[in-house]
This record gives C-alpha cells, sequence and structure tokens, in this order.
C-alpha cells in the first residue's frame, strides 16, 4: 500500500481530480494549506507599500492506492495536470502504508480501500 | 452679476427670489447625491483600505462623523458660516449666533431660487464630509469617543468659521478677497485632509507601522466606495452650481474629465514604477482627480480639467507613496496626502487654468480686470489662511477631546486585538 501526497495549485485541482477518477481512483482527502518552497512566497503591492507574503496558498492532497501499479498511476495524473511550468507547480510524496483499517466493518489492508 | 452673494444672504433678498422647480428638484437631488458620499462612498472606500479586524470602526468613524458633524451644522455650524454678523471685524470671519438651531429660518423662506431649508441641508452635508475625510488618518487607534468629541468640536471651531471666510458673503475675509473656490476645495478637501493629519501626528503611528504589513481587507469595497464617491460628486459639483443651469452642466462635465483622467494617471504611474496597475491605485487617481478639479470645476475649460485631473493625480500620487514613508508618519488611508495635497493643487491651479468668462467667474482679480497673478496670490492667500487656522484649530480640537475622554488612543490590547471586537464587540465577517 502506498500513500501519495501532493501539494499543488489551487486552481489545478478540478483537472486533477477528474485525472485521478478517470485512472479508477476512488477517493482523494483534499486540504487548504499554506506554505513556501524555493519560491519563497510573493508579494502584494498597495499604494506603493510593497508587503511580502511569505505563506503561499496551496492545495495538498491524499491518496492512499493498494499497489505500486496504481501509485504510478495516481502520480502520472498528479504530475501531468498539476503542471503550468511556472514556478510553484508544487510536489509530491509517495509513502509506504504499513496499515488500513475501514472504521465502518472492521475490514483491513487491501479490502479497506 | 454678484449672484452668488445673493444666494448666500438669503435673509437680506426678498423682493427678487422667487421659486424655480427646476432649481428645487435639482438641489434637493444634489443633497441625496452629496449624502450618499459619506456613509456610503467614503465609508467602503475607507472601509475596504482597513485591516479586517478595524474595517467596522472606520465605517462607523465616517457615519458617526456624518450624523454628529450634520447636527451640530445644525445647531450652530450653519449661523456661524452663513450667518451675517453685525460687527465687521467680526464679520470677517464668523457669522455669530443669530441663527443657532435655524432660529429666523421659515420654511418658506426661499434662498436665491429654491428653499433656504434645502441650502441648509445640502451644505450640511458639506460640513459633515470634511471631517469624515479626516478620519482616514487616523484609523485603528484612536477612542471612538475621543473621535465622535472631535467630530462635534471641530464642525464649530474649524469647519464653520472657514467656511464662512470662503463663502460667507459680503464682509467675510476670503468671499472679499476674491478666492475662487467652486466646490470646495480649500474648504472641504485641504481642510479635512490637513485635519487629518495633524491627528495622525497627535494620536501616534499604529503598532508596528511600518514594519509590519498592514492589508487591505478588500480592495472590491474601496473601489465600490470610488465609484459611489464619484456619482455623488455630481452633487457635490453640480450641485455648487445652485441651480439647473448651464454652470452646473460645465461642473459636471469637467468632473467626469478630470476624474477619468485622474485615475488613468496613477494607473500609468504604478504600471511604469511598479510593473503593476493596481485597482486601489485606479481608485485612488479617482478620488485624486475628484478633489482636483473641485475648486475649479465651474470654472474651467474642457482643456484645463485635463490638466486638474492629471497633475492633481500626480501630486497626490507622490504624497501617498514618496513624501509619507520620507516624512514618516501614519497618514494611514492617505486622506492627506490625497485629499490636502490634490485640494491645494486645484486651489492654486484655478487662478490659471479658470476661463475669463465674466459669466462663469466670481468677483476676484480675474474677474476685475483678467489679472491671473493677482487672483494667484488671493488663492495663496486663501490656503494659508485656510492652512493656518485647521491646523490650530485642529490641535486646539483635538486636545480638548484628549481631555474630555481621558486620552484619545485605545490600549494596546484594544489595537492588537482589534477596534471592531474590543470596541464595537461585532466582526466584519461571520462564517457558519
Amino acid at each position: 500500500m502506498k500513500k501519495i501526497e501532493a501539494i499543488i495549485k489551487p486552481h489545478k485541482l478540478e483537472s486533477v481530480k477528474d485525472a485521478l477518477i478517470k485512472a479508477n481512483i476512488e477517493g482523494m482527502t483534499v486540504s487548504e494549506v499554506k506554505g513556501y518552497g524555493r519560491q519563497q512566497g510573493q508579494s502584494e503591492l498597495y499604494r506603493g507599500a510593497e508587503y511580502k507574503v511569505e505563506f503561499v496558498s496551496k492545495i495538498k492532497i491524499e491518496i492512499v492506492v493498494s499497489n505500486n501499479q496504481f501509485a504510478q498511476k495516481a502520480i502520472d495524473a498528479i504530475k501531468t495536470h498539476a503542471k503550468s511550468g511556472k514556478i510553484g507547480d508544487g510536489k509530491i510524496f509517495v509513502y509506504d502504508i504499513a496499515k488500513t483499517i475501514r472504521i465502518r466493518t472492521d475490514e483491513e489492508d487491501e479490502d479497506a480501500l | 452679476m454678484k449672484f452668488f452673494s445673493l444666494l448666500m444672504l438669503p435673509m437680506f433678498v426678498f423682493g427678487e427670489d422667487v421659486l424655480n422647480t427646476g432649481d428645487t428638484a435639482w438641489m434637493m437631488i444634489s443633497t441625496a447625491l452629496v449624502l450618499l458620499m459619506t456613509p456610503a462612498g467614503l465609508a467602503m472606500f475607507y472601509g475596504g483600505m482597513t485591516r479586517s479586524k478595524n474595517v467596522l470602526n472606520t465605517y462607523a468613524m465616517v457615519v458617526g462623523a456624518f450624523v454628529v458633524g450634520f447636527l451640530v451644522w445644525i445647531v450652530a455650524g450653519y449661523s456661524i458660516a452663513f450667518g451675517v454678523n453685525e460687527n465687521s471685524i467680526l464679520q470677517n470671519v464668523f457669522g455669530g449666533f443669530n441663527h443657532l438651531f435655524l432660529d429666523g429660518i421659515k420654511w418658506t423662506d426661499i434662498s436665491g431660487s429654491y428653499p433656504t431649508y434645502v441650502f441648509i441641508t445640502f451644505q450640511g452635508t458639506f460640513a459633515a464630509i470634511a471631517i469624515a475625510i479626516a478620519s482616514g488618518s487616523v484609523i485603528g487607534r484612536m477612542k471612538f469617543s475621543t473621535w465622535i468629541t472631535i467630530v462635534a468640536l471641530w464642525g464649530v471651531i474649524v469647519y464653520a468659521p472657514i467656511a464662512h471666510m470662503v463663502w460667507g458673503g459680503t464682509g467675510a475675509y476670503l468671499f472679499d478677497a476674491g478666492a475662487l473656490d467652486f466646490a470646495g476645495g480649500t474648504v472641504v478637501h485641504m481642510n479635512g485632509g490637513l485635519a487629518g493629519l495633524v491627528l495622525a501626528i497627535l494620536v501616534g503611528k499604529r503598532a508596528g507601522y511600518p514594519h509590519i504589513a498592514m492589508k487591505p481587507f478588500s480592495i472590491l469595497f474601496t473601489a465600490f466606495g470610488a465609484a459611489l464617491l464619484w456619482f455623488g460628486w455630481y452633487g457635490f459639483n453640480g450641485g455648487s452650481a445652485f441651480g439647473a443651469n448651464a454652470i452646473a452642466g460645465l461642473a459636471v462635465l469637467t468632473t467626469t474629465i478630470a476624474t477619468s483622467a485622474g485615475a488613468i494617471t496613477w494607473m500609468l504611474l504604478e504600471w511604469v514604477i511598479y510593473k503593476r496597475p493596481t485597482l486601489l491605485g485606479i481608485a485612488s487617481g479617482i478620488i485624486a482627480g475628484l478633489v482636483a478639479i473641485t475648486p475649479a470645476a465651474g470654472f474651467v475649460s474642457i482643456g484645463g480639467s485635463f490638466v486638474l485631473g492629471i497633475v492633481g493625480s500626480v501630486v497626490a500620487f507622490y504624497g501617498v507613496v514618496y513624501m509619507k514613508k520620507k516624512l514618516r508618519y501614519d497618514d494611514s488611508l492617505d486622506a492627506f496626502g490625497i485629499h490636502f495635497l490634490a485640494g491645494l493643487w486645484g486651489a492654486l491651479a484655478t487662478a490659471f487654468l479658470a476661463i475669463d468668462d465674466k459669466e462663469l467667474l466670481w468677483d476676484g482679480p480675474l474677474k476685475a480686470s483678467g489679472d491671473r497673478l493677482g487672483q494667484f496670490f488671493v488663492q495663496v492667500e486663501s490656503v494659508v489662511i485656510v492652512g493656518l487656522w485647521t491646523l490650530v484649530g485642529t490641535v486646539v480640537v483635538y486636545y480638548i477631546a484628549s481631555f474630555v475622554t481621558t486620552g484619545a488612543r485605545v490600549d494596546d490590547e484594544t489595537e492588537d486585538i482589534g477596534l471592531d471586537k474590543a470596541i464595537h464587540a461585532e466582526k466584519v465577517l461571520n462564517q457558519g
């Protein structure tokens, strides 16, 4: 089991979600997050006063899939659809999952996904 | 044609004053338009620029300034501004107390060609917006009780004598000198803008200024407020022709030209200097153009209105972007930078840009002998006298108000939490 966590630009969420559904990936968790990377934030300008915005709004997607094949599909979908080619497109992290439990039925691991 | 003094001194004119329904309708509409400028236009304009924790307090300061300022006008302001003092020395600056609570003025009285009560209401909206403008300089740290006290005192001590000097009819100092101020460039905008700066310096900077980011709540509100101000300004300038006539038509056109030119100018300045044309910049240019044309609206040509708007915007841009940083005062929403500086520019430029047309001009060196330099010196005299009166008067008002309300500034905790919650127990946006 693999977990894929991706930080993407907020306006890319719709197309990433559609691509994941097409790849038969059935669930995802989305959160609105803020942060910065190499870009070091952005700045805003009000009547000549420039304010550095340290933390830029991003979307974090979390997906758990049963095997490497699905993990690769998810990564490809996100890579293709979250890309604008400009700074701040985000990152994808992949983790191994030790255990999964569906609370309603007590099913475990692949059965629970 | 001493057309203007005739309007200003309704008490002394009987026979020739006949009510004209067209003029009456226009003056009542103009009154409503100028009213809109304060509790909707200026309040939104300022509210949107304030940090989210102080939006409602800012809005309340503007609306509070209007309601208190207007009633003070009825109680004593009108009498001081437009009364006629029997003592000819005092008449220079002070119309006296004969009309306190509008004593002696009847509903049937006519002022020129429309009811005197309409004139009083119209002028009251000017008195109220003048001090409301100043609020922009001191938002986010002044006690609400102090502010309301300042408004009440300022209307009597600062605004009314200045309005009298400039518009108070024969015997009033700057009126006799022949100062040209069509709709209140000196009386309202320079006056309110300078009062703002004085109060900002006396009450001190906001905590953290200029080191921490102070981002506006919503530029959308500010832009919408600017649009409402512009709409209302047709009453401010158009209504200052005191009738539904061709001068009002000229004022409406020059106002629109100067404002559009001011907005484009500010936008281009930002585009060139910061590589970004901001909406806040466009909205700021709108106000700078409106203020710059105000003293000149009914006097200038089409070309003159372009010059007023463009240069007015450059001057205000300089004040807001460079001068404020250099001199390190916290004129929070730039009441001084925009209203004082663009108003000053408009007042001085009127001497050179007014059309030499006897039908348009008020009595003064330009009308008497085409003497533009002489007119310029009168304009300089008027901005210096108004400026000094505002400066001294506002300092006096501040210290009285501060004494009465035991200190003008909120405590550190209130400032930190935000005035909306700490003073008013309200929040600008509730979710869920």
